[in-house]
């Protein structure tokens, strides 16, 4: 039987304030337990929430940049279950009345066609604390820093059919909230995470499969790998004669398989109902106007315009715009060099493979853009080879200096004396007599050997179309 | 000294006829003679009374004027008070030393009060009686062999048995005013979100709302200026100016127009009670004032209404007490499930498991629409019911129980016929309007409270309306018997 | 409508109360009552009527993305019943 899969993703998405949702607490990673856990975040008896203006704000921002309609009215809804990272017992989340209703994305597949992906909706909520389970006295231990940071959860529409198309939508997803600058987008830290809703059904079959949710998953490789365990999982539990039961399952990265966490099932009945410590959240279409006025490019947008402005190829411009730090960048540097492809290849090329390399983010480039112009603007006026910028790259990497500085330093200036050239092309013909015979008798490939021997001689500086010419000349 | 209002107190004080060190002296001392056997305080707090006076003291020394500086006040054990138990009238939070201050302590503190200490509830405000308190009942100074009323039952009978100058209660279904009528002493339950309730543990959000318990509309007038106003940390209190609550209390009352709603003066109201009630009404007329029937039709479903909303709401408010943070811990869990189920289960009494079972049923799935969807719905026609009567009347009046005081006991078996005793004060709380008990002539030595009910935010008018009616008649000035200076 | 023992055990569960056993039979007469109370909202008609959720039809106040609080965690933590390392401990929890 030939199985069709179909994917929707919940992403939780933790919004860049200072404060939490609904208290005056710092959302910093990283502090002492509980140390930033005030008496709203513990729920003591007799606290009451107070809602972050800038989550609200950041919400509007992301309904504009996805098209969706707003929640004008929107309503925070209490979602009741106990657990210990819960402070309250009950979770303030939003239920019926959310504040983005639908909207859309469009995400590129592997074949370069453009699919559209429905986003449901998406609501603000109060993330939960942390369990640690390491051994306190043979107890979990429970940190509630992170209780009441404000969550967006966005919550998609079940239209993916691949593993493949869900990271592409998560990829989408996690580029619009960091161009947009309420998220930062680290998913080590758990500030972007997702949970996939996986069902399969007989192509051809309308109704839907029933499907399994698999919790919390903090890498795109990690969701793509737990959907496709999770689709060959159901497939062979079908197969096998068996049914699948709708549950959360939690993928387990050092087994790769997801596995049922029963204790979560339990209490699904959750018994929503309006918080009536909290009242409407309301706003006018002056508020979202004021608040999306200055709204960054979004990717799509500026995809198209790299590829008309700078004449990339569409791979180069979507590689180039998947974090706004790296299109930034790759700007800074096109400008600076004046030649756009040629900045291109380098972002694209020697850049992203030191980074890789070194595991570093953009941020943390240790070469400004005006570094690798300045180095581009050198090959540009002959200063020096494509080759030796490579050496150049490398130096101003290690911190030794600027382009014009390190060639300077290592005498890397490319000889175009033809004169000098000449003499160091004679004496290679002189010394390798046999290779030269062979040349003149028709073996054309005797003639890389030649630049190789003349660019070994002159430490890589001689200009490689000057060699290659006069090759050519003094060998025919 | 034990029979002088606030103002006079204050007067006093700045006269340096006595210093509010040897007034709350005084009161500590009648408390430790007379509350053994009243029980209106769980928690008397000396040492931190004494601090306060003392420092009030250097205030007045150092010409402060405040109107309530100095003033020892019993604050209801529901209040977080920084440092000091705050129980809530529950086993759960008897080990509970609150880390900060309400809103409503802040501001009496900033006022200069002194606080005698923390008075007897029901658990979590959760009865009409003051027989679920986990500290035992608070009894009626009236009589002994009868309840104060509830939930701030404790306020109540502290102020009526002069164990304080006054006291601050807090009201989700007449827990103010009901047991202010039964005790005899001025009761006012302010528009909702006219008190901020940061601080004031949470029985059901959306009805809970504090106030004052004191012995005359005179007190309460200074007693709410310090109290009343918006808070940035209660997303529900109003940002709403607050009058000058003394400035109003002697206008004057002729052309008031006063409607009686037919259906609190109809089955169940005892012949007593309804006469007495007429005879406050007659001296309203001799004030000028007009009386016109009104009619509030949906009155018969506000209780059903109110126990569908007061339960949802404090099923979950009341999940916070797990034994995690604070508050009671069962011995030995031997799982998380065990842990939530045993701490919950040792700490809270009866009647709080009663509501929590009884909201979580209202809330869960399947019963959404019917139970608490439908309590809404019909929230809303009897809050029009009161909308229609504002449009025609200044203030309703009626009676604010059915009857005179309960025997302890009485009612402790059967629920339902316990919530029926708030039949008159619930629909208020529904609406979110202020509402007032008045003592008017004693029934058969028993005290009876005309309840006042005002439009929003008309706190002015209804201490207005009470004050006016306190200088024609001295039923508020009654001390029970045993509890005279 | 009256409660059968099993539903006010299905309750208590949601709820995580521990209710004795020889107790079930009189609160499932309790809230049978309670709810026989609470019937009478059974006969009104509420078409069209829209849900009161608040008394004041007021909208969220909006709070100014700041940090206003401190590190409070010893205060906090003397009233808990147990921690270690700033941590709150409860019974392992397997997931």
């Amino acid at each position: 039987m030939q199985w069709e899969i179909v994917i929707g993703l919940e992403v939780h998405s933790q919004l860049a304030t200072q404060s939490k949702i609904f208290s005056g607490a710092a959302t910093a990673f990283g502090a002492e337990p509980n140390s930033q856990a005030c008496g709203v975040d513990l729920g003591l008896p007799g606290v009451l929430p107070v809602l972050n203006r800038e989550v609200v704000t950041m919400a509007v921002q992301f309904g504009t940049a996805i098209d969706a309609e707003l929640g004008f009215r929107s309503v925070f809804a209490r979602k009741n279950y106990f657990y210990p990272d819960l402070p309250k017992g009950y979770q303030i989340s939003q239920f019926e009345l959310p504040i983005v209703g639908r909207g859309d994305v469009d995400i590129e597949l592997e074949d370069g066609t453009i699919k559209r992906v429905g986003v449901t909706r998406a609501h603000l909520e109060e993330d939960a604390g942390k369990s640690l389970h390491e051994d306190f006295q043979g107890c979990t231990g429970v940190d509630l820093n992170r209780a009441g940071t404000p969550l967006l959860e966005i919550v998609s529409e079940p239209d993916m059919r691949s593993a493949k198309e869900a990271v592409a939508y998560a990829r989408k997803i996690h580029q619009i909230v960091q161009y947009l600058g309420i998220c930062d987008g680290n998913m080590q830290e758990g500030s972007f995470r997702c949970d996939a809703n996986v069902s399969v059904r007989p192509v051809g079959q309308a109704e839907f499969g029933t499907r399994a949710e698999i919790k919390n998953l903090n890498s795109f490789r990690f969701l793509e790998k737990a959907i496709n365990y999770e689709v060959e999982r159901q497939v062979d539990v079908i197969e096998g004669g068996g049914k699948v039961v709708q549950e959360t399952r939690l993928y387990d990265a050092d087994k790769d398989e997801t596995r049922s966490m029963r204790s979560k099932e339990e209490a699904n009945d959750y018994r929503y109902f309006p918080d009536p410590d909290l009242l409407p959240v309301e706003f006018d279409q002056a508020f979202v106007d004021e608040v999306t006025k200055d709204l960054p490019e979004m990717p799509d947008a500026k995809r198209q315009r790299l590829i008309e402005q700078y004449g990339l190829k569409v791979a180069e411009a979507v590689t180039l715009i998947s974090s706004r730090a790296l299109a930034d960048y790759y700007e800074a540097a096109a400008e600076s060099a004046g030649d756009a492809k040629l900045a291109a290849n380098w972002v694209l090329g020697d850049l992203s493979g030191a980074m890789n390399k070194n595991n570093i983010a953009i941020s943390a480039v240790p070469v400004s853009p005006a570094m690798l112009g300045g180095m581009i603007q050198r090959i540009i006026d002959n200063t020096i080879s494509g080759k030796i910028a490579k050496q150049v790259f490398e130096a101003m990497w290690l911190g030794e200096g600027d382009a014009d500085a390190i060639i300077e330093a290592k005498g890397l200036k490319q000889i175009t004396d033809t004169g000098a050239i000449e003499k160091i092309v004679d004496e290679v013909i002189a010394a390798n007599p046999s290779q030269a015979e062979q040349f003149r008798a028709g073996k054309e490939k005797m003639l890389g050997f030649f630049v190789g021997q003349v660019m070994k001689q002159s430490k890589g500086k001689a200009n490689p179309q000057q060699v290659n010419a006069l090759l050519r000349s003094k060998l025919s | 000294m034990f029979e002088q209002t606030i103002s006079e107190l204050s007067a006093a004080l700045r006269a340096g006829e006595f210093s509010s060190v040897e007034l709350t002296r005084a009161y500590l001392e009648r408390i430790s003679q007379l509350d053994g056997e009243l029980n209106s305080y769980i928690t008397v707090d000396a040492e931190g009374a004494l601090a306060a006076a003392a420092e009030a003291d250097r205030r007045i020394q150092a010409g402060d004027t405040s109107p309530l500086i100095g003033i020892p006040i019993a604050q209801k054990d529901i209040f977080c008070t920084d440092g000091v138990k705050t129980s809530c009238g529950s086993r759960m939070l008897d080990n509970f030393i609150a880390p900060y201050d309400a809103t409503v302590i802040t501001r009496m503190k900033q006022a200069g009060m002194v606080m005698l200490g923390k008075t007897n509830m029901d658990e979590f405000a959760m009865g009409s009686s003051n027989e679920t308190s986990w500290y035992g009942p608070v009894k009626n100074p009236w009589d002994l062999e009868r309840v104060p009323g509830g939930s701030s039952g404790g306020s109540a009978a502290s102020v009526a048995a002069r164990l304080a100058v006054a006291s601050t209660g807090t009201d989700t279904g007449g827990s103010i005013r009901q047991p202010a009528a039964l005790c005899g002493i001025t009761g006012l339950k302010p528009t909702y979100g006219r008190v901020s309730r940061f601080g004031m543990i949470a029985f059901a959000s959306s009805l809970d709302q504090a106030g004052t318990m004191t012995r005359s509309a005179e007190d309460a007038a200074l007693l709410l200026q310090a109290m009343a106003g918006f808070d940035t940390a209660d997303s529900t209190s109003a940002e709403e100016p607050v009058p000058d609550y003394s400035a109003t209390l002697n206008d004057d009352l002729s052309g008031l127009k006063i409607g009686l709603p037919k259906e609190y003066f109809g089955e169940g109201l005892s012949s007593e009670m309804a006469k007495t009630i007429h005879a406050a009404i007659d001296e309203y007329k001799k004030m000028g004032a007009e009386v016109v029937e009104i009619s509030l039709p949906n009155t018969h479903l506000a209780v059903p209404t109110y126990y569908v909303v007061a339960p949802a709401e404090c099923s979950s408010n009341l999940s916070r007490f797990d034994g995690v943070r604070f508050g009671h811990r069962c011995e030995e869990p031997k799982d998380l499930e065990d842990l939530y189920k045993r701490s919950r289960g040792e700490g809270f009494g009866d009647e709080v498991k009663r509501r929590i079972l009884m909201g979580a049923y209202a809330l869960s799935a399947g019963y959404y629409d019917a139970y608490y969807l439908q309590a809404q719905k019909i929230r809303h026609l009897i809050s029009d019911d009161f909308t229609r009567a504002f449009k025609e009347v200044d203030v309703i009046m009626g009676p604010t129980t059915p009857d005179s005081p309960f025997k302890l006991g009485e009612k402790a078996s059967d629920p339902v016929s316990m919530y029926l005793s708030d039949i008159y004060t619930i629909a208020v709380n529904l609406a979110g309007l202020p509402g007032m008990s008045i003592p008017v002539e004693p029934m058969k030595g028993l005290p009876a409270g005309l309840q006042i009910i005002g439009n929003y935010f008309a706190e002015a008018k209804l201490l207005n309306v009470a004050h006016r009616y306190q200088q024609q008649t001295d039923w508020h000035r009654l001390i029970p018997e045993g509890y005279g200076a | 409508m009256s409660l059968e023992r099993s539903d006010v055990e299905k309750i208590a569960h949601l709820a995580r109360i521990a209710i004795d056993e020889d107790k079930v039979e009189s609160y499932a007469a309790d809230l049978s009552k309670i709810l026989g109370l609470v019937a009478q909202m059974d006969a009104v008609d509420t078409e069209g009527v829209v849900p009161m959720a608040h008394p004041l039809h007021m909208s969220q106040r909006l709070r100014a993305d700041k940090v206003t609080e401190s590190d409070n965690r010893e205060k906090f933590q003397r009233i808990a019943p147990q921690t270690e390392a700033g941590l709150y401990l409860v019974p392992k929890v397997i997931e």
